[in-house]
């Protein structure tokens, strides 16, 4: 049984344009050392997926960067491996004066070349605001023994429904059909949505291509799943482990910090046989000197600490100087603090600086955001 | 057909190291862990890469399973190229016979043919037991420019030591005039770092004619070295000044992986100009847990500390769990320190298992010695193994509690 893999990379860029304006949301820095699209892609990996395609929009130069040849994720392949599929010029909408693909579906439309080219009987398709560690491969058998031709993996609210509104409300009967799909508008009761992860078999996914095409649909869930309930087999296939979902810097902030719950990283990066590949940096080991005082954190490897951090996240190479405190904070990679900082509830982008003796601080609701390459 | 490379480079590393005791007991000494994630032969490969030099030739002999797995296809150091790359030469059976490595020149010389398709102007002989960053390409120029036929690179000790190394007289122009391999009463202190450049034509004569000599023990240091001197060869020392450490021994590797640590550590291995390169898995970030207490240590991923760390260097994926005290350790890849367990002054080898509430080695101060735990050792809870003690097997933990 062949599969290969679809990335949507852009897809929910708009949710967090602090981080987005100069990158996609896949390769958004998270977790000390990874991108989001780490969490895609090592779980395809992991299920034996060895070509993926990585469906890009724009800003995607960081993304290449980050994926270089693929061998990072053991993909850089004479058959197979992977693929970044650049806007083409099928994605583009005449009748809008030549705009790129706005939506889950018109994206797909614009890898129909690359879906076409497949050999394989099934494709999985993930976005990248989704942070899970799944096993993909049981999704699979299960597509496989309901017969279906659509499977959405789908995660229980419990209860937020702040995140419901995010995504699509999916109703499945006890067999796991689908029964209803719709948008949440704030008032009824909601179990499950969906995780926008999912298992398509190749030509049912090609004759949704074309027929979008004709009929000019371009919502994947109300023109496609929601249309095609009854002659399609579409299933369900809820997935109970942790999942996090970023859809703002707030959202970014809280869920990165949910990284010190032991269960959440337990969840995430200590399953059996299924590790989350990253770019490899070869940084040297982190240096702790006398001095320091690191409590409650989650740090990478080559950095330096000098002074103090408390209930943060530290990514590859920071620098935290002498008499620095760093408390509930995301220094992403390279950054480095002065000596005498003091810092609390603020995320630095890439390369920041802050110079001796700064003082600044946000609030857990509305973090200090410094964008990369600052100097304070 | 081979590309005509400038310099090829050949790493020995078939030694035993038969001072490593328990860390070499499965593993060959260029494959043991240092400095939390790299290997001993790190250094010479990253050396070799970052010197420009893309065709290394790595000679092994002893436990090479380790080894083999992990230089691979050289990927993490850039050497997985179509043209040259690193290569693993092991003994091998030929037309006249099998013969195992005798020495370093006869190990040498049993590949003259692998440096022969890349027909390079010179050839670099290293050796995989030294820690230590240099930059290969400036002794490649100073060779050419003394227009020698061996250079060696040296550098000084204090006379104390020197009987332990291989000693150069030196004239005011940098040539060898005499050398003396551990002598007793050393003439000089450039001692030379086992790091030769030799033009590859001299280097052919003088191993082939080794080979032929059945008196020889098929050595650089004893017998090449002093046979081209007789000679008359031109022999150059070039002066090496920066941080080099023979790691042949337990203290010195010890302590050679305490210099990583401190505010300006000896040896610094953070800089981007001059990576040090390794193999390693996918490991998460490193935790620090809410009452966990570390002190001048080096730390990388995977670990979780929930315990307390002092002047310690942790490899990857080292769990320290709460009330555990770990003090002037070197703890190697994915060891578990168990709860309330107290370990000093002591080298744990990678995926041992120390129980909770168990003892190891004593304060450094008052020590005789180092403790040193093999890899995959299994220590019981409430064990108490003393200072100065080698486990290298499981059984060996109920004898030395006997003894």
């Amino acid at each position: 049984m062949e599969v290969a893999g679809l990335i949507l990379s852009n897809i929910h860029n708009s949710a967090i344009p602090e981080l987005t304006g100069i990158r996609t949301m896949a390769s958004i820095p998270f977790g000390c050392r990874y991108r989001l699209v780490d969490f895609p892609l090592s779980n395809m990996v992991n299920s034996g997926i060895t070509k993926i395609g990585i469906v890009t929009h724009n800003n995607y130069q960081s993304l290449m960067d980050h994926i270089g040849t693929g061998k990072d994720w053991d993909l850089a392949r004479r058959s197979g491996g992977i693929k970044i599929l650049p806007p083409f010029i099928t994605t583009y909408d005449d009748s809008n004066g030549g705009r790129l693909y706005t939506t889950r579906l018109e994206a797909l439309m614009g890898v129909t070349g690359f879906i076409s080219r497949c050999k394989e009987d099934y494709i999985v398709i993930s976005d990248c605001d989704g942070i899970c560690n799944i096993n993909l491969q049981d999704v699979i058998d299960r597509h496989v023994e309901t017969q279906a031709e659509l499977t959405i993996v789908t995660r229980s609210v419990k209860g937020n429904l702040d995140i419901a509104s995010r995504s699509k409300v999916i109703v499945s009967g006890d067999d796991g059909r689908v029964v209803d799909v719709y948008s949440y508008l704030g008032n009824e009761q909601v179990s499950e949505i969906s995780t926008n992860i999912m298992v398509i078999n190749r030509t049912f996914l090609l004759n949704i291509i074309s027929d979008a095409g004709s009929h000019g649909y371009s919502n994947f869930y109300q023109d496609i799943v929601a249309r095609n309930l009854q002659r399609a087999r579409i299933f369900s296939y809820r997935y109970d482990g942790i999942f996090i979902q970023i859809t703002s810097l707030e959202s970014y902030f809280r869920n990165s910090m949910s990284l010190l719950n032991t269960d959440v990283r337990k969840g995430l990066f200590n399953q059996a046989q299924r590790p989350i590949f990253t770019k490899l940096r070869n940084s040297a080991p982190t240096r702790y000197v006398d001095g320091s005082k690191v409590v409650n954190s989650y740090v990478a490897d080559g950095c330096v600490i000098e002074g103090t951090v408390e209930n943060s996240i530290l990514f590859r190479g920071v620098t935290v100087g002498k008499g620095t405190v760093v408390k509930n904070c995301i220094l992403m990679q390279d950054t480095v603090t002065g000596n005498n900082v003091s810092l609390n509830c603020v995320i630095s982008d890439k390369n920041v600086v802050i110079r001796e003796g700064r003082t600044l601080s946000g609030h857990e609701s509305m973090p200090f955001f410094i964008p990369k390459g600052s100097m304070v | 057909m081979f590309r005509k490379k400038d310099c090829v480079a050949m790493l020995l590393a078939g030694g035993q190291g038969s001072r490593l005791y328990a860390l070499t007991e499965k593993t060959a000494k260029p494959a043991v862990s240092f400095g939390g994630k790299y290997r001993i032969i790190d250094f010479p490969l990253s050396n070799c890469v970052n010197s420009g030099i893309d065709t290394v030739g790595v000679l092994t002999q002893y436990q090479p399973l380790v080894l083999n797995d992990y230089i691979g296809n050289g990927l993490p150091w850039d050497l997985d190229r179509a043209q040259g790359g690193v290569k693993i030469l092991p003994p091998y059976q030929g037309k006249k016979g099998a013969d195992w490595y005798k020495g370093t020149a006869n190990a040498i010389y049993q590949n003259l043919e692998f440096i022969d398709r890349y027909d390079p102007n010179y050839v670099i002989i290293l050796s995989g037991d030294h820690i230590y960053k240099m930059d290969y390409a400036k002794m490649i120029d100073f060779h050419k420019r003394m227009n020698a036929d061996c250079t060696i690179a040296v550098i000084e000790v204090s006379l104390k030591e020197a009987s332990r190394f291989g000693i150069m007289s030196v004239d005011e122009n940098g040539k060898i005039f005499k050398f003396a391999e551990k002598p007793k009463n050393p003439e000089s202190t450039s001692a030379s770092m086992g790091i030769y450049v030799f033009s590859k034509d001299v280097l052919f004569k003088y191993l082939k004619e080794d080979a032929e000599n059945k008196d020889s023990s098929n050595d650089f240091g004893k017998n090449i070295i002093p046979a081209m001197l007789a000679n008359g060869e031109r022999m150059y020392a070039y002066p090496f000044v920066g941080y080099w450490k023979d790691v042949g021994t337990i203290s010195s590797l010890w302590e050679a992986n305490m210099d990583l640590l401190g505010e300006n550590p000896e040896l610094s291995i953070g800089n981007e100009e001059w990576r040090i390169y390794s193999r390693h898995d996918a490991h998460a970030p490193q935790f620090v847990g809410e009452n966990a207490i570390i002190e001048n240590c080096s730390i990388t991923e995977g670990c979780e500390i929930y315990g307390t760390v002092r002047n310690s260097v942790l490899g990857a994926g080292v769990c320290v769990k709460a009330g555990a005290v770990v003090e002037d350790a070197v703890i190697m890849d994915d060891v578990v320190i168990g709860e309330n367990a107290i370990v000093k002054y002591s080298i744990i080898d990678e995926t041992a298992v120390i129980g909770d509430g168990c003892s190891i080695g004593a304060n450094k101060e008052k020590a005789k010695g180092i403790t040193v735990i093999a890899a995959g050792i299994n220590v019981a809870p409430n064990t108490v193994i003393k200072d100065n003690k080698m486990i290298s097997t499981q059984d060996d933990i109920k004898e030395k509690e006997e003894a």
